[in-house]
This record gives structure tokens, C-alpha cells and sequence, in this order.
């Protein structure tokens, strides 16, 4: 079977379910549609950028992730837990699924392909240092690299460290320049960055 | 399982490729969004896991979902082989071929039918044996069906950094009462625990820990 065509055995599929009432392609066009237009890392750039702006919001964030997005209408059809780790001088966090792909998907979007990666989701774990080098990443060994391995049904998303220099910035401005990446842990936000 | 979906600390695999899209096909996004509207269950991460090993690995990622799906539909007898097999038939000879209309009444009370089924049991979680600050240890396990412990944690010594809101067990999908919900706590690693020599400096991994994964830590007596 896996030397079919793929894009032959996913119509034979929905063929199937619609023709048994399993399944409406108005359904699916719903869904991708919602994917294309509505959700994505532009939602985590503006929680990011109230944490920012808001040192309550900022607080309630990290207490509760689940509640402190829902303010914004971000949830999660299965209400996950979501929970935001802070990025410091002294901690900096990144996530991984290494038995899948869990990904904190109602505040940033679909995966890339490489999270989804066999070589994201085996090192990761193992050389955090080396993997975030090939992100251009390059941390001072006195920062401690902690990988959150979202093995469970909670989702995480990282809370980046504000750069230098955005003092003046509004919060919608402050949007702008963070980065999927930098709530993946795998990058920082630098000021003209760009999503 | 104990499959090759149990990457964590694996070797082999390369640089990381920084592949940004999230689709690379047409096809791709129609799996997508069969795997999020169909009505019936179209197979969990177990399927996924239970995907032949060299199958899985030579596969694409929404190809792995793509056959998983056809899979678990072929093994609930929710679609047959012949039928499967003539609607492949079909769509080979043309792939322009219309699908069949929609019929959104069977699909409504499909739903329902399947949301009646999901409703998770209502078993309370006992109260949290571990504090934040303990130091536990994960049990050893080797099961044949899912689980969310990854064998690089598998004996290690851990601390309780966060305790979470009680979450349901996975590791029988699907969930049954016996599972029910548990603590839930995120434990903390040293990288040089879990890769010994091989640890990065300074790196640590925090995984989810349902409770029934956790021992506490027993001091050896004159040590």
C-alpha cells in the first residue's frame, strides 16, 4: 500500500467516509481554511507581546497559560493545558515532541516540517547546545538549556526574553517582531526581526 | 510501545534540515483535515506507533498519518479492503473523478454518536503524593501497547519542578475507566543523568509525569 500515490489512496479515503456520512468535504474545506487564514504564530506574537507590555498579564500568564490565552479567544478545541516557560539569563527553554509532534498548534499554527523531524525530535533531548548552534543560537554555557518534552497532552509555549532597546515600542509593534521561533525556543527575538 | 517513533537521544539522523512549510502537497492538507473531521475514530498515536518500523521511517509525516488513518478503518471493518481497494481503483484510472455529494444529516449524527462515545469517565484523581522540590525516580517499564514514557527516562533520578492540574492516562487508547485521571507533574532531569558523560553542559529535559510513572527517591542506608 505505501507505494501508492498518496494523493490517490487520501481521495479513495474521503471518497469512503463521505459516500458512508463519516465525513463532509465542506467539514474539511472548513478546517483547512481555518488552518490557512485564522491560526498561527501571529496569535503567540501578541501573547507575547502583552507579557511583554502588561507585567500583570505577564504574571497571570505563567501561572495559569490556559486561562491567561483564553483572554485573547485562543483555546484549545480539547482544552489542553497550555503552559508558557520564561526565558531568563539563567534558564533558557526550548520544546520537543520526541515521541511525535505535539505543538502548542491554537497559538502558533501548524508545525514546520522540522520540528516534525526525525533529527529535531532525536537530538533535541540529547545535544539542546549543538541542535540551537544550527539555529544560529549560540548560548553562554552559564545559561542552563532546558528542553521541555511535551510527552504528555499538555502543550508548551516559551515567553522569549524582550530585547534591548524596544522600551519605547508599542505592544502591537512589539507583535511584529516575534518570532515562531523564539516561541519554539529555538531562536531569540532581536530587534528587526521579522515573522 | 518500545517502536522507532521513541527517538529521544537517537543517533543517525543528520543536521536538522530547516524545512519551514508545514505542507509540501495538495494531498497533505486533505489528510489534515480528514484526520480532524472524520467522525469515527480514525486511530490515535497507537496506530501511528504500530505503523510497520521501515514503513514509518521511509514514510512522510502525513503520509505515516495518511496510513495509520487506512489502517485503523481497514481493522474496525469501519471500510473494507474490497471497497477501499475499488475506490483506489477508481481514482488511479482518474484522479479528476468527482467524490461523492455530501450528506451532512448522516454526518451530524455521526458526531453525535461519536461524542456520546468520547465522553471521558468522570474518575476522580487521588491526591498528589509528590510536592514540588521531591526528588522521585521513574519506574521501569517495557509495554507492548502505548505509552508516554520514552525509554531514555525510563530508571532515572528527577525533581518535581511543577505540579499540574490532574490529567487523564493514555497509556491504553483508548481511555478506559481503570485509567482514569491522575497527578500530573513536570520533573526535571540533569542532562548528565539521563546521557551521562555525553551530556551537554548546563542541559537539563522536563518531561510530564503522570503519577503511577513516579517512585520516590529512597535514601541507601549507610551512604
Amino acid at each position: 500500500m505505501a507505494s501508492e500515490d498518496p494523493a490517490v489512496l487520501t481521495k479513495a479515503l474521503e471518497s469512503l467516509l463521505v459516500e458512508k456520512g463519516l465525513i463532509t468535504s465542506t467539514r474539511i474545506d472548513e478546517i483547512v481554511k481555518n488552518y490557512e487564514e485564522d491560526i498561527g504564530p501571529m496569535r503567540g506574537a501578541q501573547v507575547v507581546a502583552r507579557a511583554w507590555s502588561d507585567p500583570a498579564y505577564k504574571e497571570r500568564l505563567l501561572a495559569d497559560g490556559r486561562a491567561a490565552i483564553a483572554e485573547f479567544g485562543f483555546t484549545d478545541p480539547h482544552g489542553a493545558e497550555l503552559v508558557v516557560t520564561e526565558n531568563t539569563d539563567e534558564v533558557h527553554n526550548m520544546v520537543v515532541c520526541t515521541l511525535c509532534s505535539c505543538y502548542p498548534w491554537s497559538v502558533l499554527g501548524l508545525p514546520p516540517t522540522w520540528y516534525k523531524s526525525f533529527a529535531y525530535r532525536s537530538r533535541a533531548v540529547s545535544e539542546p547546545r549543538t541542535v540551537l548552534k544550527e539555529f544560529d543560537l549560540d548560548l553562554p554555557e552559564s545559561t542552563e538549556v532546558r528542553v521541555w518534552d511535551s510527552n504528555s497532552d499538555i502543550r508548551y509555549m516559551v515567553l522569549p526574553k524582550r530585547p534591548a532597546g524596544t522600551e519605547a515600542m508599542s505592544e502591537d509593534a512589539l507583535a511584529e517582531i516575534v518570532t515562531r521561533d523564539s516561541m519554539i525556543g529555538v531562536g531569540e527575538v532581536a530587534l528587526g526581526s521579522d515573522r | 510501545m518500545d517502536g522507532v517513533h521513541d527517538m529521544g537521544g537517537m543517533h543517525g539522523f543528520g543536521p536538522i534540515v530547516r524545512d519551514e512549510l508545514s505542507y509540501h502537497d495538495e494531498w497533505e492538507v486533505r489528510v489534515h483535515g480528514i484526520s480532524n473531521a472524520m467522525a469515527v475514530n480514525g486511530g490515535g498515536r497507537f496506530s501511528l506507533e504500530s505503523l510497520d518500523p521501515a514503513v514509518y521511517l521511509g514514510s512522510s509525516y502525513y503520509e505515516r498519518w495518511l496510513l495509520a488513518r487506512i489502517n485503523t478503518l481497514l481493522q474496525s471493518g469501519v471500510i473494507t479492503q474490497d471497497e477501499f481497494d475499488a475506490s483506489v481503483a477508481n481514482y488511479a484510472t482518474n484522479q479528476q473523478a468527482d467524490l461523492p455529494a455530501d450528506d451532512p444529516e448522516a454526518y451530524a449524527k455521526a458526531l453525535s454518536a461519536g461524542d456520546a462515545r468520547d465522553t471521558e469517565p468522570s474518575v476522580d484523581a487521588t491526591a498528589p503524593r509528590f510536592d514540588v522540590g521531591d526528588q522521585v525516580v521513574v519506574c521501569t517499564i517495557h509495554p507492548d501497547g502505548h505509552t508516554r514514557l520514552p525509554r531514555y527516562v525510563r530508571g532515572r533520578r528527577g525533581t518535581v519542578i511543577l505540579r499540574y492540574r490532574p490529567q487523564g492516562f493514555q497509556d491504553h487508547e483508548p481511555i478506559d475507566d481503570q485509567d482514569g485521571v491522575q497527578p500530573m507533574y513536570a520533573v526535571r532531569f540533569e542532562g548528565t543523568e539521563l546521557w551521562g558523560d555525553q551530556a551537554e553542559i548546563n542541559s537539563s529535559v522536563v518531561l510530564d509525569m503522570w503519577e503511577s510513572y513516579l517512585e520516590e527517591e529512597v535514601a541507601t542506608d549507610g551512604e
